[in-house]
């Protein structure tokens, strides 16, 4: 790609953040702090981090279903205040209607924003082959996940947030559910936080590699993953380059999933005493 | 699933064909029906015919527990001939007009303020000590008040069915959207529904299994509802044909009034279950029904 010949400006910006919450027993807990990211236009970014520190908060202060309790964030320039209309989310387990046969799955979001319905079914028609009429429960997790992706990817979001949204497939079809995604994402030209615990689908899809301090999360370091695209995801994982990155960024996250491990096991010989 | 035994022929060690399992398969599933539906009408048959032998051999009373061929005598003299108080047909109908308006109106509030309230917290905070005491109520207790309120006529009957009907719905309809997914609900929003659509598109139809589950029974407690209120005071229904019928010590009579409400409350039960396989097509079929299919 090409450098912008004005320097661009970042859609996601998160200066500063901090957030807290009150558990169930009344607690303040910190989730994150001191957090700073920023994505730019059309990049893919990738968060890793140990189970259970906060990776999916990030994501939930871009849509604005959280606020932050201190520092800002910002998307396309403006504070959040509410779901931003560019934002599109796949989450980690099926969010697809149960009632609702796939097309209709597909067509919520236009429906939703007002769309004509016969523009809406015209638009979603491409691309289902042959399972429009079964319902959710009828197709298997690589369908629905794909279905997913083709109810976020009809709103033509601008910022793509995604949770995890592979994990509960099994490693072939993961592998073929990248090559769809980084397809349809090099068509839209949108750019993406992309969650998830596993390094290697981080580095096989991301242009930059964000690895996150176990709880509270901040940003411990940043790295920019250099091999060319197009990329094929199902090849990827063979180049040296590929294992390279990997080395290095698993020794670094390594010692965090470490602190984490071991922090969880002091918490259950507190509780047990 | 069914296990079935398709055994290898030890002359020609053939191994059976797909349509030879087929077929044994369809073979086993119509004969755990024919068992099925054999032991049914057997049990029904052998309990009709004990009753009456036992009430002819005067094992049990008669005047107090009459004999299934009196109370098919007296079903027959009432549908051809009407009752002492005028035709059958027309007790019948004053009962269903006031269960049926008992079971909608209150069917319909319930599911309103059931969802009104799983939607607002405050609101829900608010009034769910109400709804407990007056749940507290045991229903019946109101049917005199209600015939005071409302006089002997439709609108007392149909009052007390609705109490019947309406904390049973409420509170399933309440349940159901408390228990929606919150990440249906998130996706909804993130996809661009807003305030009302949210509770149209998701939030109802997240409930609607719930809501259904509390439909099936509520329409017998409409039917005892309006019973129970003829039972107090009325002019027509079956309620006071029963009640007619206790009063000349008349056991056929009262018999005969059950049987009749036990065809309508059962006919009314399949209807509501064929518009619920309707509208839940998209669920997938309960593991129970996989194995019967």
């Amino acid at each position: 790609m090409l450098a912008p010949a004005t320097p661009a400006e970042p859609v996601i910006e998160l200066t500063n953040v901090t957030r807290r919450f009150v558990s169930p027993d009344g607690k303040s807990m910190t989730a994150m702090k001191e957090f700073n990211l920023t994505v730019m236009p059309g990049e893919f970014v990738a968060v890793v981090g140990p189970t259970g520190c906060g990776k999916s908060t990030t994501l939930n202060l871009v849509t604005g279903l959280v606020p932050p309790s201190g520092g800002q964030v910002s998307v396309m320039g403006k504070p959040v205040a509410g779901i931003d209309p560019s934002i599109g989310f796949v989450f980690q387990t099926d969010a697809l209607f149960p009632w609702k046969s796939v097309i209709d799955n597909v067509v919520a979001g236009p429906i939703y924003r007002g769309v004509k319905k016969a523009k809406a079914y015209e638009a979603a028609h491409k691309n289902l082959s042959g399972h429009e009429n079964k319902f959710p429960h009828q197709l298997s997790g690589g369908m629905r996940k794909r279905v997913s992706l083709a109810q976020t990817f009809i709103n033509e979001p601008k910022i793509l947030l995604m949770d995890e949204p592979f994990s509960a497939l099994d490693v072939q079809t993961r592998v073929l559910m990248h090559d769809e995604l980084l397809k349809l994402w090099g068509d839209s030209g949108a750019c993406v936080i992309f969650v998830t615990h596993d390094l290697e689908e981080a580095i096989a899809l991301a242009d930059k590699v964000v690895v996150l301090t176990s709880s509270p999360a901040t940003v411990k370091s940043v790295y920019t993953v250099n091999i060319p695209r197009p990329r094929v995801a199902s090849e990827i994982r063979f180049d040296p380059r590929f294992l390279e990155i990997s080395r290095v960024i698993w020794d670094d996250l390594r010692e965090e999933v470490l602190r984490g491990a071991s922090r969880d096991e002091a918490r259950v010989a507190e509780l047990q005493q | 699933m069914t296990n079935i035994d398709v055994v290898v022929d030890p002359r020609t060690s053939r191994i059976p064909t797909d349509a030879q399992v087929e077929a044994a398969a369809a073979r086993a599933r119509k004969r755990h029906k024919q068992l099925v539906y054999f032991w049914r009408i057997g049990l029904l048959v052998a309990g009709l015919i004990g009753w009456e032998v036992a009430s002819r051999m005067q094992w049990i009373d008669e005047f107090f527990f009459s004999k299934p061929t009196d109370i098919l005598d007296r079903l027959w003299t009432w549908s051809t001939e009407g009752t002492s108080e005028g035709p059958l047909w027309l007790h019948l109908w004053v009962t269903m007009e006031e269960s049926l308006l008992g079971f909608f109106t209150g069917a319909i509030a319930g599911v309103i303020a059931g969802i009104a309230l799983g939607r607002d917290r405050m609101l829900a905070d608010i009034f769910s000590i109400y709804i407990k005491v007056f749940n507290s109520i045991p229903r019946v207790v109101l049917a005199p008040i209600f015939i005071m309120l409302f006089g002997l006529g439709l609108a007392s009957k149909v009052a007390l069915a609705f109490v019947m009907v309406f904390f049973v719905v409420f509170s399933n309809a309440f349940q159901g959207v408390r228990e929606a997914d919150r990440n249906l609900l998130a996706n909804a929003q993130i996809l661009g529904a807003r305030g009302w659509q949210l509770t149209r598109t998701v939030v109802v139809p997240s409930a609607m299994s719930w809501i259904f589950a509390s439909l099936h029974v509520s329409f017998g407690f409409a039917i005892v509802g309006a019973i129970v209120g003829e039972f107090v005071g009325a002019r027509h229904g079956i309620g006071l044909l029963i009640n007619i019928a206790k009063g000349t010590f008349d056991a056929g009579g009262m018999y005969a009034a059950i049987v009749v409400i036990m065809i309508v409350a059962l006919a009314a039960e399949y209807v509501m279950t064929l518009i619920e396989q309707r509208l839940a097509r998209w669920r997938p079929p309960a593991l129970l029904d996989l194995e019967n299919a």
